[in-house]
C-alpha cells in the first residue's frame, strides 16, 4: 500500500537539523556572494555547525561576516577568534569606525541611535562593500513577536528595509531567491527553533560556546533586577554605587552596556536547560535595548537591523 | 564535582532529555474567516498549558486595548506587527512553538482575510494538520470554504473543525450539530472525510485545554487532548526512494558526493540509485557525514551519496530507486495552481518555475477555476489573485516528479514573475494521464491526432467565430462554432477545438487571435496538416 508508513520517525530536532541543512544548502546554490551574520552567540555558534554538517567533507563554501560595535564583551571576542581559527573559516569583521569617532555610545547619544549607527548602519554597510546577495543569521520566530512573522528567506530592498505587510508568499521548501541588483535576502535557517531547541542541539553535540553564558562571579552594578555588566568605563553611577560580585551568566549575548545579565548557578549545559524549563520569562527580556517601545523590534527591522 | 554533576544528569535534565527523545513533532495551522477567533485560540492554548513567559503576558496586558476581551487580550499574543495591533487584525503567518509532556508543536496563525490568503497558502504548506475555526453564530461563511478547499489541495492530512465561540451560542447542542452538518457536506465534497468537529470557546477556554463541564451533551476530547494524541500522518506517503540533488560536493580529486534533502523513502550503502535524466545506475558506496558514516538514511534527512561509478549527475538532477513506480520525467503535466498574485495569471507569459532543485521556465494554460461557493468547477483562462484551478504547464525542460499527492516534496513547485520577481502562483502536479476524464483515449493521442489541444475558444462577435472556424480549418485544425456550453465541453474532451462568443473575451483579427493561441500552446506553431501523423 502507497500511504502505509515505512520510514521511522525522526525525533524533532533531528527534523529541525534537515530542515536547516537543507536551507544551507539552497543558498549556497543559489546565491552568488552569500555570508553567514556571525554574533558570537550560541545561534551563531549552532549555525556554523549546521553548515559544517552541510557541506561535508568539504569546508564551509562561505565567509563568516561579524558586525563589531567595539563594545562587545572581551571573552566573546576571544572566543570567536579562537573558534574560528579552529574552524578554519575566513572571518570578516567589520566596525563603523567614523560613527565611533564621532563618540557613538550608547549613554551618550541614547541607545536607539547608537545600535541604528553601529548595528543596523554598520551591517548594511558591511553587506554593500562585500557584494553580498544574501546573509544569513541565527535568527529564530520564537525570539520576538514580529520574528515570528518572518519567512525564512525575508527579501530587503535596496535600502535594506524589510516590508512586513508585503512578504512573499513562501511554501514547502522552495525558495525564491530572486533578486535585483542592489536587493538583498536575509536567510534564517534556525526559523523554527526554539530556544530549548538551541541548548539541547549545543548538548548533544557539544558545540563549543562563549563562557559568559554559563555562571560565575562576575562584578554587575544591581539596579533593581537588573543586573549591569561593568566592562566599559563610560557606565555612569548612581551616587554612591559600587559594582558587586554577583553569581549571574548571559541568557543572550550583546553589547557588554546594553546587555543585562541573570542571577543564576547554572554553570554547565545541562544545568541551563534545567534553568529555562524552570524559567517564567522570555530570552530577549534582559536585553535592555528591547525595552525603548513597544513594537521596537519591529521598526529597528524595518529599517535594517537584522 | 564529579558526583554533582551525576546527580544533576537523574533529576530535570535527565528526564527532560529522556521525554524529549520521545517527542515528536506536530506542524498545525489555525484557518478560517476573519474574527473568528484564530489568534485568540493559539493564545489561549499556549496560555491554559502554561507556554507563555511572564513579560510577554505583561507586554500583552499592557496593549490590551478591545476591553470586551476581558482583561487579558490573548490575541494580542500571536498579533505581532504594529499594522495587526493597530486595525486589530493579522495580516501574516505567525509561528508559535510549544510543548506539552506528550509532542512538540509548531503553529502557524494565519489570517482570516481574504486578501491575505497567499500567506494562509504558505502556513498550510508544510502542516499535518488544519483547524478550521467556525464563528457558531455566524456558521458556514465563503472563508472557511476556501481555507478547507486549499487545505484539501495542499493534502494536509487531518483536519479538525473547530466551532468557536459556543458562549455566545449558549453553549447550545443545535448549533454545534446544524453547523456540522453543514460543513461535512461541504469537506465531503473536498474529498476531506476524517474531519472532527469540536464545539469550544477561546475567549472562556472551553474544551480548548481542559474539557467543558458546560457542554455535557459533547463527549468528545479537548482540543489539546486531540492534538496531542492524533496520529500524525505525514505527506511524504511515497515509500520509494527519491532525492532531489541540491549540490555536488567536489571538495578535492578524491571525493564527489551528491548532497540532497531525501523526499521519500530510505537509503542504505549498497543500494542501487537511478539518476534522471541520464537514467545511469549506480550502486550508494558511502552516506559521508561529519559524525561519522551512516549506514542507512530515511526522509527528510539531508545527507551526502558517494556512489561507486562516476555518473554525470549535477544539481536539479534526480535520485531514485524502485522502477516500479518510477518518477515521471516530462515537460508537460497537469497541476492545481493557487494564484498569489495581484497580477492575474497570463497564459502568454513565461514564468520561472521552481520544482525541487530546478528552475526552469514555463508556460501555464487554465483550464478550470473552483467555484468557492459551490465548490465545482468553472472553465476559466486565467486565475485571479487568491483563486485555485486546475491547469496544463509546458515546462521548458523535463521536470522529474511524483504525483503531489503521493510525494509533497517532489510534487510541488513555485511560479515566479520574471519581471516583478513575486511568488506568484503554487502548483501540485501529476501527470496528464491522470486526469479525471482519463478514458480509453489519452490526451496525448489527441494531441497527436489533431495537431492541437482541445480547448473552448470564446469570442465577443458571431463574424469573429466564423471567420476563426474558417482560418483555422484551413490550418488544418478541427473546429467548429457551437451553441452550447455542453456541447463546447464535449468537443473540447474530444481534443477538438469550440468556438463560442461570449462577452469581454478574445477580440482582434483573426491572425493576433491565432498567434495568442500558439502562446498559449493551444495551437503548435505553424502546423499544417499534420493529422494522423504519430500514432
Ligand atoms: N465571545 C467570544 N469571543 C471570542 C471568542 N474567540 C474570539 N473572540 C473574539 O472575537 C474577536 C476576534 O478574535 P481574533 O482571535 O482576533 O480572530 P481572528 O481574526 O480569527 O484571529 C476578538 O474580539 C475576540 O476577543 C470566543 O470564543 N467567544
Ligand atoms: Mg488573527
Amino acid at each position: 500500500m502507497v500511504y502505509t508508513q515505512c520510514v521511522p520517525e525522526l525525533s524533532h530536532l533531528q527534523l529541525l537539523e534537515a530542515e536547516s541543512m537543507h536551507i544551507l544548502r539552497e543558498v549556497a546554490s543559489e546565491f552568488q556572494r552569500p555570508v553567514l551574520l556571525y554574533s558570537i552567540g550560541k545561534d551563531s555558534s549552532c549555525l556554523v555547525r549546521l553548515a559544517q554538517k552541510a557541506f561535508y567533507p568539504g569546508p564551509i563554501p562561505f565567509p563568516l561576516l561579524h558586525v563589531d560595535t567595539s563594545y562587545k564583551f572581551r571573552e566573546m571576542i576571544e572566543f570567536r577568534d579562537f573558534y574560528t581559527r579552529q574552524m578554519g573559516v575566513r572571518l570578516i569583521v567589520h566596525t563603523n569606525r567614523k560613527a565611533l569617532e564621532d563618540g557613538a555610545q550608547p549613554f551618550a547619544i541614547g541607545t536607539q541611535r547608537c545600535c541604528g549607527l553601529l548595528k543596523t548602519q554598520a551591517l548594511l554597510d558591511a553587506i554593500r562593500e562585500g557584494g553580498f546577495d544574501a546573509a544569513m543569521g541565527g535568527a529564530r520566530r520564537d525570539e520576538e513577536r514580529s520574528r515570528a512573522k518572518e519567512r525564512i528567506y525575508s527579501f530587503r530592498d535596496a535600502h535594506g528595509q524589510w516590508d512586513p505587510k508585503n512578504q512573499r508568499p513562501e511554501l514547502w521548501n522552495i525558495f525564491n531567491n530572486r533578486i535585483e541588483s542592489a536587493e538583498s535576502i536575509r536567510i534564517f535557517p534556525l526559523s523554527n527553533w526554539t530556544e530549548l531547541d538551541v541548548w539541547h542541539y549545543i548538548h548533544v553535540e557539544k558545540i563549543p560556546i562563549v563562557p559568559l553564558y554559563f555562571a560565575k562571579e562576575r562584578p554587575m552594578l544591581v539596579r533593581g533586577e537588573t543586573l549591569i555588566p561593568v566592562e566599559q568605563p563610560f557606565i555612569p553611577m548612581l551616587d554612591g554605587e559600587q559594582p558587586k560580585m554577583v553569581r549571574c551568566r548571559m541568557r543572550s549575548l550583546g553589547c557588554s552596556p546594553c546587555t543585562g545579565a541573570i542571577r543564576s548557578d547554572a554553570d554547565t549545559v545541562p544545568k541551563i536547560i534545567e534553568e529555562l524549563i524552570a524559567a517564567r520569562r522570555s530570552e530577549r527580556e534582559n536585553r535592555v535595548i528591547d525595552h525603548d517601545q513597544d513594537g521596537s523590534m519591529e521598526m529597528k527591522k524595518r529599517e535594517g537591523y537584522f | 564535582m564529579a558526583a554533582l554533576v551525576e546527580s544533576l544528569e537523574e533529576s530535570a535534565f535527565a528526564q527532560y532529555v529522556a521525554t524529549e527523545r520521545k517527542k515528536d513533532l506536530l506542524r498545525l495551522l489555525t484557518c478560517g474567516s476573519v474574527d473568528d477567533g484564530k489568534s485568540t485560540l493559539i493564545g489561549r492554548l499556549l496560555y491554559d498549558s502554561r507556554n507563555v513567559f511572564e513579560d510577554q503576558i505583561h507586554a500583552a496586558a499592557k496593549a490590551t486595548r478591545n476591553r470586551s476581551a476581558g482583561a487579558l487580550d490573548l490575541s494580542l499574543l500571536t498579533d505581532g506587527l504594529r499594522a495587526e495591533r493597530e486595525q486589530g487584525i493579522t495580516i501574516d503567518v505567525a509561528y508559535r512553538y510549544f510543548a506539552t509532556a506528550r509532542r512538540k508543536f509548531i503553529i502557524a496563525d494565519t489570517p482570516g482575510h481574504e486578501q491575505y490568503t497567499r500567506n494562509m497558502a504558505t502556513g498550510a504548506s508544510t502542516a499535518d494538520l488544519a483547524i478550521v475555526l467556525i464563528d457558531a453564530r455566524l456558521g458556514v461563511l465563503p472563508q472557511s470554504r476556501r481555507h478547507a478547499s486549499i487545505c484539501s489541495l495542499l493534502g494536509i492530512p487531518r483536519c479538525v473543525v473547530a466551532i468557536n465561540k459556543m458562549d455566545l451560542a449558549g453553549y447550545d447542542a443545535q448549533v454545534f450539530e446544524k453547523i456540522r452538518l453543514e460543513f461535512s457536506e461541504a469537506l465531503g465534497k473536498l474529498g476531506i472525510r476524517e474531519a472532527v468537529f469540536l464545539p469550544i470557546s477561546a475567549l472562556t477556554g472551553d474544551n480548548v485545554v481542559r474539557r467543558s463541564g458546560r457542554m455535557p451533551w459533547f463527549e468528545g476530547p479537548s482540543l489539546l487532548e486531540h492534538l496531542e494524541t492524533v496520529p500524525i500522518r505525514r505527506t511524504a506517503a511515497h515509500t520509494e526512494f527519491r532525492m532531489p540533488v541540491q549540490l555536488v560536493l567536489r571538495p578535492d580529486h578524491s571525493f564527489r558526493g551528491y548532497a540532497g534533502t531525501i523526499a521519500s523513502g530510505r537509503i542504505r550503502a549498497g543500494d542501487v540509485v537511478t539518476a534522471l535524466p541520464t537514467r545511469l545506475k549506480s550502486r550508494v558506496k558511502r552516506i559521508a557525514a561529519l559524525e561519522g558514516d551512516f549506514e542507512e538514511a530515511f526522509a527528510p534527512m539531508a545527507v551526502t551519496l558517494e556512489l561507486e561509478d562516476q555518473l554525470d549527475i549535477s544539481r536539479g538532477d534526480l535520485l531514485y530507486s524502485g522502477e516500479a513506480r518510477a518518477p515521471h520525467a516530462t515537460e508537460r503535466f497537469e497541476a492545481q495552481i493557487i494564484w498569489m498574485d495581484a497580477r492575474p495569471l497570463d497564459p502568454a507569459k513565461r514564468y520561472i518555475l521552481k520544482h525541487t532543485a530546478r528552475t526552469v521556465s514555463a508556460r501555464v494554460s487554465m483550464r478550470q477555476r473552483m467555484n468557492i461557493e459551490t465548490l465545482g468547477d468553472e472553465s476559466a483562462h486565467t486565475l485571479a489573485m487568491n483563486e485555485i484551478g486546475l491547469a496544463e504547464v509546458a515546462a521548458s525542460k523535463p521536470l522529474f516528479f511524483d504525483p503531489y499527492r503521493l510525494n509533497r516534496m517532489t510534487g510541488s513547485f513555485i511560479l515566479i514573475d520574471p519581471e516583478s520577481n513575486a511568488t506568484s502562483g503554487a502548483g501540485m502536479m501529476r501527470a496528464l494521464a491522470e486526469r479525471r476524464d482519463a478514458g480509453p483515449v489519452s490526451p496525448a493521442e489527441r494531441v497527436a491526432r489533431w495537431g492541437h489541444r482541445g480547448a473552448v475558444i470564446r469570442t465577443s462577435t458571431m463574424d469573429l467565430a466564423l471567420a476563426l472556424e474558417r482560418a483555422l480549418f484551413d490550418r488544418g485544425c478541427a473546429a467548429a462554432v457551437v451553441e452550447s456550453e455542453q456541447s463546447a465541453r464535449a468537443l473540447e474532451r474530444a481534443g477538438m477545438l469550440a468556438l463560442r462568443t461570449s462577452e469581454g473575451t478574445r477580440d482582434g483579427a483573426t491572425g493576433e487571435i491565432l498567434s495568442d493561441l500558439e502562446q498559449e500552446g493551444i495551437l503548435h506553431a505553424r502546423h499544417l496538416g499534420s493529422r494522423g501523423e504519430g500514432i
